[in-house]
């Protein structure tokens, strides 16, 4: 139960091709994240998933049945907004009931199940306020606990994080991970957010204008990168990307090397002068102006005494290094 | 407005509004209640004598003023009940697109642009004449006798004839209300397995209950007071069939020339008044409430 397979699956409003054509494979009880910047369509194909949009074109199949012309409420697909959408006339209680209240179920069950939700979600003492008088965390857990008492046979979350402060981000976004363990339902997750993407998912979708850029686990794309969008957008801070001579020398146009994958000081090849540094205690971020390599971010942990104007020498990593054709791809 | 010197400041600046409001409404009021408590004729000007509550008993215990009582409340009720439910599906049509959606909402606010008089007229002579009427025409060419609207459902027309002006305004209110209504709150009840019906019960009904109060005490404090469209209609006829209490005080004051017990009619139409909308805030007032 869970399993979704997209098959050449196109939306567009109007003119726009918003998704030119998308195939993905989500399978049972995997927790995917589509990842990507602002505007890329992540939210449409959520949407279209979830029966709320049209397709222009396709085949979406939900457990091997083709849903492409389902109704929502049939796709038995629970989905959790970015504005919560908490029903602000119902009392908590009522809110996660409603759908086993439209689903016709018995009073003894729905209460059950409700309960059960409420304690997984540590939502039993806010049952009866209104969702008016809620923090945005509890806003979010309620609408979270509506998602879970209907037994979906797959989640969807469109940023459900985005409207949460930072400390409270982290919190719940080990909330939703530890729910996906227990629960062992797919989940699909949109967010922007990479940081989200790499410690959430089990499989990271990389979108980028309506298109899926890569596939696969967040070390995979962490590692190696099918292209320089996908490099430039996952990990933090950014890859550094040279071009140029040095890039050629490794029979590239473009190379990547990780902040992390550099090594500062002996007689690395690099020479730079340090601009910025970032303390953050446990790691110090330079900005190092490399001359003809361009501006490089290199890390380094621990306390590094490093200051601006400091000319330094600079290593990578061997075999960290990696190296983009003319089209952007990544060479072997 | 923080210090106690800017708030007396701002009290003093705002004085000359509010004594002039005030002056603006307790002259008339004070005028009116001293008048219900003489005996003032039109035709003996000049004979004004205090007769204390006499004026109350005999406008209380003529035969029309039961009626005047209820017809002013089945008008207020009736109309209230057409414009609401009438007001709430124009607007949940008016909601979805549609080509010429712009001028439809124009031509559907026209109605209240048009005076009571005007509008009662046009009715009276165009629609409901027995002779010259549209629904005459109408009912003829269906080979049934016209119906004589004015004579007799004289009630009833009055209460549609205002229904026609007062549905613009609620369709208006209740319109803005269903466009702020939250789209993803549809969508995630449209998941949750609920159909038009529930999501209207649950979802849209409880967002407009704000509106359709702004709307019904609105509307009640004018509908109390309906007066142009009885007059230039049925007189308040046949009979008192369709006297309201507004009608009744003129008919008092200046068909019978009793001023003073025209006075007291709207002294005890202020009374009622503010009875029903003490009851009325009791009972719908807290919708305001954030
Ligand atoms: N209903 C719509 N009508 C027209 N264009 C739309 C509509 N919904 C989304 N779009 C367009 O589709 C693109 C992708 O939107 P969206 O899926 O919301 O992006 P994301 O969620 O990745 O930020 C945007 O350029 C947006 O303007
Ligand atoms: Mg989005």
């Amino acid at each position: 139960m869970g399993k979704i397979t997209l098959n050449q699956v196109r939306k567009s409003f109007g003119e726009v091709d918003v998704i030119p054509g998308i195939d993905l494979t989500i399978n049972e009880g995997e927790f995917v994240v589509f990842v990507g910047p602002s505007g890329c369509g992540k939210s449409t194909l959520l949407r279209l998933i979830a029966g709320l949009e049209d397709t222009s074109g396709g085949i979406i199949q939900i457990d091997g049945m083709d849903a492409t012309d389902l109704p929502p409420a049939k796709r038995r697909l629970a989905m959790v907004f970015q504005s919560y959408a908490l029903y602000p006339h119902m009392s908590v209680r009522k809110n996660i009931a409603f759908p086993l209240k439209m689903a016709g179920m018995d009073a003894a069950e729905q209460d059950k199940r409700v309960n059960h939700a409420a304690k997984i979600l540590n939502l039993g003492a806010y049952l009866d306020r209104r969702p008016g008088q809620l923090s945005g965390g509890q806003r979010q857990r309620v609408a979270i606990g509506r998602a879970i008492v209907r037994e979906p046979a797959a989640f969807l979350f469109d940023e459900p994080l985005s409207n949460l402060d930072a400390a409270l981000r982290v919190s719940m976004r080990q909330e939703i991970s530890e729910l996906h363990q227990t629960l062992k339902t797919t989940m699909i997750y949109v967010t922007h957010d990479q940081v989200e993407a790499m410690t959430m998912a089990d499989k990271i979708v990389v979108l980028n204008a309506g298109r899926i850029e890569q596939v696969g686990s967040p070390m995979d794309l962490y590692r190696s990168p099918a292209n320089l969008f996908v490099a430039g957008f996952i990990g933090s801070p950014k890859m550094n990307l040279i071009d140029g001579a040095e890039a050629a020398k490794h029979d590239a146009t473009t190379i990547g090397i990780r902040p992390e994958h550099i090594t500062i000081g002996g007689d690395g090849p690099w020479e730079g002068v340090v601009g910025l540094s970032e303390h953050l205690g446990s790691d110090t971020f330079l900005k190092v102006n490399a001359g003809a390599l361009g501006t490089l971010t290199v890390r380094a942990s621990g306390e590094v005494m490093m200051h601006h104007g400091d000319t330094i020498r600079m290593a990578p990593q061997p075999g960290k290094i990696l190296r983009f054709g003319a089209d952007g791809n990544a060479l072997a | 407005m923080a210090t106690a010197h800017s708030r007396t400041a701002a009290r003093l600046m705002l004085s000359p509004a509010v004594i002039l409001l005030l002056l603006w409404m307790i002259v008339p009021l004070g005028m009116t209640l001293y008048f219900s408590f003489l005996r003032y004729n039109l035709l003996m000007p000049g004979m004004e004598t205090f007769v204390g509550f006499e004026n109350y008993y005999y406008f209380v215990n003529q035969p029309a003023f039961w009626s005047a009582l209820s017809n002013t409340l089945i008008l207020v009720l009736g109309v209230l009940c057409i414009t609401v439910v009438g007001g709430i599906l124009l607007a949940l049509l008016l909601d979805q697109p549609f080509w010429g959606q712009g001028i439809v909402r124009v031509l559907v606010i026209a109605p209240f642009f048009v005076m009571p008089t005007v509008s009662a007229l046009v009715w009276k002579n165009m629609f409901m004449n027995p002779v010259n009427g549209m629904f005459a025409h109408m009912a003829k060419s269906l080979g049934l006798q016209p119906f004589d609207f004015l004579s007799h459902a004289p009630l009833a027309s009055i209460i549609l004839i205002v229904a026609w002006q007062w549905l613009p305004f609620a369709t208006l209110i209740l319109l803005t209300a269903l466009q702020s209504l939250d789209r993803e709150q549809q969508e995630a009840a449209e998941m949750d397995g609920a159909g038009w019906l529930p999501r209207f019960v649950y979802l849209t009904v409880p967002h407009l209950t704000r509106s359709i109060t702004v709307v019904i005490l609105i509307q009640t404090i004018f509908l109390l007071s309906v007066f142009a469209e009885i007059l230039v209609t049925t007189n308040g006829g046949p009979g008192t069939a369709s006297t309201n209490l507004t009608y009744l005080v003129y008919a008092q004051s200046l068909l019978n020339y009793d001023v003073g017990g025209g006075s007291a009619g709207g002294i005890i139409a202020v009374i009622l008044a503010n009875i029903v909308a003490i009851f009325l805030m009791r009972m719908i007032g807290k919708n305001l409430e954030a």
